[in-house]
């Protein structure tokens, strides 16, 4: 018997969707890259907070606004503890990882980016850490570079010295490749880029749920991640911002909350983290968002680390035996997913006959289309795993692929 | 055969199937059947757009009828292609215009087929009716002149 240090069959059953059927077969969920299955708590937090205490946050003096109030506030300091934040004003609500992109690009790129200037980005980043930034370059007259990467989908370090320039006034980059599964060397980047006055930002999405991630350790400028990635409900996310610096940048969207004062010939700015959350928040979004992260503290992020490791070692030694198949992607450090393609063989034509026996995984660009034109291929077939992952999982998976392979070939 | 009858011919075939992947087997079986596009046509004009995979398809008008030739990149596209093709080739422009393709829903393709590519299946009907109302017109054209 294999011993794990997660009893995952037992956390399983926290997760009422995962138990049921798809196409006749049992349900094997493997597109946790593109979202996460919610646990009951974060279930019933959401379904709690509509049915006891629904309202709209700092501005009733009634109760229910209060209790409201205070839960939404309770969810930032609990965020804001997980990432290891030094206040929680650090924190910002958003609607996702793109959001707060988004929101850093406008206004970061308005006030520093001048003409000549550049942003640097990698080879391997998501659409949403590309296409915010080729904007906000278009219209300031700026350039966006890129640090390549290698052969086996792995950052060109040597190179990176010679990028961060003069010029260059932010390095954008991810965490990990949610196409490749690489875990980049995140502290020695922002050294680096520090070493010469840049700062950072850091797209997390796909590492927050997978590692503990600490902000101040890392000395991150910003950090962004999406809720929905990590166990929580969509349209809520994060953005960690150093105080010194969401203090000198200016405000993004308009409107309710972010204010102190307004009239029609000059409104004063609401402090932090209010200054960036115009109108009403998600406050169902952010309750639920913590319920999903003191669940994960419950079960521990070094835990949950360990356990998925071994299984993505185990997922990788099986496929390996399946002939023809080929990795895309093969860093040595690695962390939720695993892409691949069949010999000859279109990933669609893959993805469908793994629905066909019940197994959910991601085909196509993975909305990383310049990455896909790296290696020269159209997608890839994506297996991507969570901690409710189990090795009858994987197993499940490398028999559909082989089914697959001998279907199509 | 009519458009009609082999259309009932591809519904009667799948009947035969109880599980989705011996459907699927089916639909890889058709797609080699598929009359396959000279090298010449697989350029960008031939391509179909609103295809996820690559699809190219080539029309050619003989003695009052459209017969196709197409390929894809991807196994089982190739095999709705084949069906689509063997449904509607060597028909005049005017049956393709007024075919009613009803095959699709009875053979549940709708609900089976993923998002992507009923709407690449869309595209290549879309395509294929275009070409007739071209060929359609020339023909009307051709007689008046």
């Amino acid at each position: 018997m294999i011993t794990s240090v997660l009893n995952t069959a037992e956390l399983r059953k926290d997760f009422p969707l995962l138990e049921q059927s798809v196409n006749g077969k049992k349900l094997v969920y493997l597109d946790n890259a593109a979202t996460t299955q919610k646990p009951k708590e974060v279930l019933e937090a959401l379904n709690t907070y509509y049915e006891e205490y629904n309202s709209n946050v700092h501005r009733g003096v009634h109760l229910l606004s209060q209790k409201a109030t205070d839960a939404y506030e309770a969810a930032r300091t609990n965020v804001a503890a997980f990432i290891n934040a030094k206040h929680s004003h650090e924190v910002i609500f958003t609607r996702g990882t793109t959001e707060g992109i988004n929101l850093i690009s406008n206004t970061f790129g308005r006030m520093f980016l001048q003409k000549g200037d550049s942003i640097l980005i990698t080879a391997m980043e998501h659409h949403s850490n590309i296409v915010p930034w080729q904007m906000i370059c278009e219209e300031r007259g700026a350039t966006l570079k890129v640090l390549p990467i290698d052969d086996d989908g792995v950052l060109k370090m040597e190179e990176l010295p010679a990028l961060l320039d003069d010029k260059t006034k932010l390095f954008a980059f991810t965490y990990v490749s949610n196409s490749l599964g690489t875990v980049n060397d995140v502290h020695e980047i922002i050294a680096q880029a520090h070493g010469k006055n840049i700062p950072v930002l850091v797209d997390a999405a796909q590492a927050v749920q997978h590692m503990k991630v600490d902000v101040q350790h890392l000395d991150a400028d910003f950090l962004v991640f999406s809720g929905h990635k990590i166990y929580g409900p969509t349209g809520i996310g994060v953005l960690y911002g150093k105080e010194q610096w969401l203090n000198v940048l200016p405000p993004w969207q308009g409107g309710g909350d972010m204010i102190k004062t307004v009239s029609f010939e000059k409104t004063v700015y609401n402090e932090l983290p209010y200054k960036y959350e115009a109108g009403t928040p998600d406050v169902s979004g952010a309750i639920g968002l913590s319920a999903a992260i003191t669940y994960l503290n419950g079960i521990g992020l070094e835990a949950i680390e360990e356990s998925e490791h071994e299984l993505i070692q185990y997922a990788l030694e099986k496929l390996t035996a399946i002939e023809g198949l080929t990795f895309i992607g093969k860093a040595k450090d690695r962390a939720g997913a695993i892409s691949f393609l069949l010999n000859g063989i279109h990933p669609f034509d893959v993805g469908e006959l793994l629905d066909k026996q019940g197994i959910a995984v991601r085909t196509g660009h993975h909305c990383t289309q310049p990455l896909m034109d790296i290696f020269n291929i159209p997608g890839t077939v994506r297996a991507s795993f969570a901690f409710y992952n189990t090795r009858e999982d994987v197993d499940l998976l490398v028999a559909g692929v082989r089914k697959a392979a001998q279907m199509l070939s | 055969m009519s458009i009609n009858e082999q259309q009932d011919e591809i519904v009667d075939e799948f009947e035969m199937f109880d599980d989705w992947m011996d459907k699927y087997e089916y639909i890889i079986q058709l797609g080699k059947e598929l009359p396959l596009i000279e090298e010449k046509y697989k350029t960008e004009d031939h391509l179909i757009k609103g295809c996820q995979s690559r699809v190219w398809l080539h029309p050619e008008y003989k003695d009052g009828r459209i017969f196709f030739t197409a390929d894809s990149d991807a196994i089982i596209t190739k095999g709705l292609i084949s069906m689509v093709v063997k449904v509607l080739s060597a028909h005049s422009p005017k049956e393709i215009i007024d075919a009613d393709l009803y095959f699709v829903n009875a053979i549940g393709l709708n609900s089976h087929l993923s998002p992507t590519r009923s709407n690449g299946l869309l595209s290549m009907l879309k395509q294929i009716r275009s070409f007739a109302h071209a060929f359609y017109l020339q023909q009307k054209n051709n007689a008046t002149s």
